[in-house]
């Protein structure tokens, strides 16, 4: 368990390390849920396979889908098809995959051993102390979690709504620019 | 139940952290802030999870649920933003937007 632990966390830092050090968003898009998915490895061994789930289905998934329909929505101009032309090399995905390999060999190690593994998060918290926890003692800090996402709900609502009424007037203003 | 010291999942949360922290100060582009916002949202969220393991106690992972609504919220917003700063100053350079109107 602990190599398991180990290789996860060595993943999390290269990738993490390599996040900030990109040129271009998508590749470090890339890295980025490369780190997601290793921190999900690292909390199995934590024992909490709850959050593990939950960290790929909110943070690896819904979260980094917004990154991307914002990068498509941005859709950097023309330039950015040579550059595209240049940064799709073979080489390019080569990082991102290896990484992933490994982190594909610590999950198979994982359930390998599934027995030992069981055995190691006997004291963990699975989800259903989790849920309890959750809405017996914390049940005001769900009620403020909603709160919070409404409000963040209404304020994208209304920021991506001032952007389509402000389009028409750039328009008639500046002569179109031509989004 | 030894098998990981503590110390090592709070040291690699913060390696982690200061890496966004390193990331948010040294880039300028406004999507490389947000993605290092997330990695240190998930370094906190990785250090409650050893905390709430160390214990054997739910509430940890409890406070990572609460740390991923934040999240949501937050790049939700955060990307709207973006898309907005992106309209007004034809860029993404955080430097851009260092002036106030008037």
């Amino acid at each position: 368990m602990e190599g398991v632990f180990y290789m996860a966390a060595a993943v999390a830092v290269i990738s993490t390390a390599l996040v900030i050090v990109q040129m271009n968003v998508v590749h470090a898009l890339l890295y980025l849920i490369l780190s997601l998915l290793s921190a999900a490895v690292i909390f199995v061994t934590l024992g909490a396979p709850f959050v593990a789930a939950l960290e790929v289905i909110i943070y690896a998934g819904a979260i980094m889908i917004l990154f991307v329909f914002v990068i498509m929505m941005l859709n950097l101009g023309t330039q950015s098809a040579g550059m595209e032309r240049q940064w799709m090399r073979a080489g390019m995905w080569a990082g991102p995959a290896v990484l992933a390999l490994l982190l594909l060999a610590d999950v198979i190690y994982m359930l390998a051993v599934s027995p030992r593994v069981s055995g190691y998060a006997a004291k963990a918290a699975g989800p259903r102390e989790v849920g309890i926890a959750l809405f017996g003692p914390y049940l005001i800090g769900v009620e403020l979690a909603s709160v919070l996402l409404l409000a963040g709900l209404v304020g994208s609502f209304h920021l991506g709504r001032s952007v389509r009424q402000r389009l028409p007037e750039e328009g008639e203003a500046g002569g179109g620019e031509g989004d | 139940m030894a098998a990981v010291p503590m110390e090592h999942v709070f040291v690699l949360a913060w390696v982690l952290f200061i890496t966004g922290l390193v990331g948010v100060l040294v880039r300028r582009n406004l999507l490389f802030i947000l993605m290092s916002v997330e990695i240190m949202l998930n370094a906190s969220g990785l250090a409650f999870i050893a905390a709430g393991f160390k214990w054997g106690q739910p509430d940890g992972q409890v406070m990572f649920i609460f740390i991923l609504a934040m999240a949501a919220a937050e790049v939700s917003v955060g990307l709207a933003l973006v898309l907005l700063a992106y309209r007004q100053f034809r860029s993404l350079d955080a430097d851009q937007a260092s002036r106030m109107r008037g």
